[in-house]
């Protein structure tokens, strides 16, 4: 019995060892950013202005994040879920309207008719997305509705990586070069002119999906939902399209993201999605999964950390090609936001307590 | 034809039977309550009704129309009314959107606007909160949201599932008293209480459910003096 009391003691000190750990680590990874920044800084390699162009990049980067986090956080707000072949819904949207910019291209009608062509491109992508979503959901998901919740989790993965070899196997492996559209080429003051069509057309989109929740019924079921599935149910809602609507939704915001995204790096290619999803589940993680401002934050946030970051915390130590870390970035930037703030920077949720 | 009929209803959780072969009605224009201790089956019987579990046997009618394998969804819109335990509001939407919600398959404005006056001057308080968020009303104040908002669809027959729990003797007799009223104006209802003393001062008829079957039923009146409801329910020697 003596022997017992001493070793419950450090079996709480082992707890406190670990956290320490853990702690420390931050603190390393603090250090040495911070450290770094500042050689960066003293060094002087960059001037102000390639500064300004790495933030306006990563903003216009950010912007699109956003866009797809929105459908990862709005999934997670109705179903508690991952929807982790998000990814690939918005890709979905990018490949296909290819055909139709290239088609429109060849036809003289981008030269003839460039703004038309950009919103058909556009509604096009978010009806593809949309509709791959809707298919998504209702094949892989609903059917599971009531398993437990690590099923739905694997046939998502299972889903993604349908579809990722579906387009593979109709398109090839190939990197297809977008069309450059005339009006967006060159700059407007510090802008590319394809940034500001990214940061018009994500606001756009943001405008339209908060008068969507706040005002019409479909916007109110899905937020009753997301709040508490069983009483909205009682309520007349059914919730069976209040989820199919939340995909629907995301999809469509996700394919919009998808033209937005090949205007900026003219190309796409089946894997294009799995980079963006994972990153876009990075940024909603990021301002707090469930949330939707969280979700548009984190996109901008983790769009600016990722384009300043390499340059800024690595360059300072003379590390070659910086910017090939940016990955690396986000991911710790992931790995850190779960250990230490796992509600996100934001910090609260969409849905109230949870109930099974 | 009663209002509502409960004709053998079994339900099931997993290989638990929570309720073996309920049978119960309720006529039009009665307050009927539903005595049981904890884990009776009172609150699987509501939710059998309105269609939250799905009955592994037995049937459910509401007048000519049989509820039984529905959707909830459609369930309330054929006038059922389920305020169910633990209240239930949606925190984060406001009183409005809550009551809005009550009406969700209502579309037309001027409708929507009459209901909501109704449950204005039912609970003259949650006019005074209708734009802060639900979550942040007291506990007697977000019963009354649960009331009014399942109110807001007209209700042919009202499920109310523990609606005293929580709540100050104040706030259970002024929410019973508004309970008497609809009751007067119209309103049926299937009452289920802990409270049974409350229940059966209110209500005109009752039953009596153990481990998911109706042991005793009968007037309120006769079931307030029954010695066993006496002993297990009103505390009586």
């Amino acid at each position: 019995m003596t022997i017992a009391a001493p070793q419950r003691l450090t079996g709480g000190r082992r707890i406190d060892i670990s956290q320490l750990i853990v702690w420390g680590i931050g603190g390393l990874l603090l250090t040495i950013v911070f450290l770094g920044s500042i050689l960066t800084l003293r060094a002087g390699h960059y001037s102000a202005a390639q500064w300004r162009d790495f933030i306006v990049f990563g903003i216009a980067q950010g912007a699109i994040y956003a866009l797809i986090a929105l459908g990862y956080t709005m999934v997670y707000g109705v179903l508690r879920m991952i929807n982790f072949a998000h990814g690939e819904v918005f890709m979905s949207g990018a490949m296909t309207t290819f055909f139709l910019a290239d088609y429109l291209n060849r036809s003289g009608f981008l030269k003839s008719h460039p703004w038309v062509s950009l919103i058909a491109m556009l509604l096009f992508s978010g009806l593809v997305s949309m509709t791959v979503a809707v298919l998504v959901e209702r094949i892989a998901y609903r059917p599971l509705r009531g398993a437990p919740r690590l099923v739905p989790l694997i046939t998502a993965v299972g889903a993604s990586f349908f579809l990722q070899y579906t387009f593979r196997g109709l398109f090839g492996s190939g990197v297809r070069a977008y069309p450059a559209i005339p009006v967006l080429q060159g700059k407007l003051w510090v802008f590319q002119k394809t940034q500001i069509a990214v940061f018009v057309g994500v606001l756009i989109t943001l405008v339209l999906l908060v008068l969507f929740l706040q005002r019409t019924r479909a916007g109110l079921a899905i937020r009753a939902v997301a709040e508490d599935r069983e009483a909205a149910a009682l309520m007349g809602v059914d919730v069976d399209r209040a989820i199919v609507t939340t995909f629907a939704v995301g999809g469509f915001m996700a394919g919009i993201a998808g033209v937005l995204y090949a205007l900026v790096f003219i190309q796409v290619q089946f894997f294009m999605g799995f980079l963006p999803g994972i990153k876009a589940f990075t940024a909603a993680v990021l301002g707090g999964i469930g949330n939707l401002p969280g979700a548009a934050v984190g996109g901008l946030v983790l769009g600016v950390i990722e384009s300043i970051g390499p340059s800024l915390f690595f360059d300072g130590y003379g590390i070659r090609a910086a910017h090939q870390l940016k990955d690396v970035i986000a991911f710790t930037i992931l790995v850190l936001i779960l250990i230490f703030r796992p509600t996100g920077l934001l910090g609260e949720r969409l849905g109230g307590e949870e109930r099974l | 034809m009663p209002l509502l009929a409960l004709q053998r209803v079994h339900v099931h959780y997993g290989l638990i039977e929570a309720l073996k072969g309920v049978s119960l009605t309720v006529e039009q224009g009665e307050i009927v309550t539903l005595l049981g201790a904890n884990g009776a089956g009172k609150t699987s019987t509501l939710r059998a009704i309105s269609g939250l579990v799905r009955p592994s046997a037995g049937r459910i009618l509401l007048h000519d129309i049989d509820l039984t394998h529905r959707k909830p969804h459609e369930i309330v819109q054929f006038g059922v009314g389920h305020v169910p335990e633990g209240r239930r509001i949606f925190p984060r939407l406001s009183v409005e959107e809550n009551l809005r919600l009550g009406a969700f398959t209502i579309r037309d404005r001027a409708e929507l606007a009459r209901r909501q006056e109704y449950v204005f001057t039912l609970f003259p308080r949650l006019a005074e909160r209708r734009k802060q968020p639900g979550g942040t009303l007291s506990g007697g104040e977000q019963q009354m949201l649960a009331i009014g908002r399942a109110l807001m669809m007209q209700p042919r027959i009202l499920l109310l599932d523990e609606p005293s729990m929580g709540l100050a003797p104040v706030l259970v007799e002024s929410i019973f008293e508004v309970l008497q009223r609809l009751n007067r104006d119209g309103t049926t209802i299937l009452l289920v209480e802990q409270n049974a003393r409350m229940a059966l001062d209110i209500a005109h008829r009752g039953y009596v459910l153990e481990t998911g079957q109706i042991v005793l039923s009968g007037s309120a009146r006769d079931l307030a003096n029954d010695p066993r409801v006496q002993a297990a329910y009103l505390g009586a020697a």
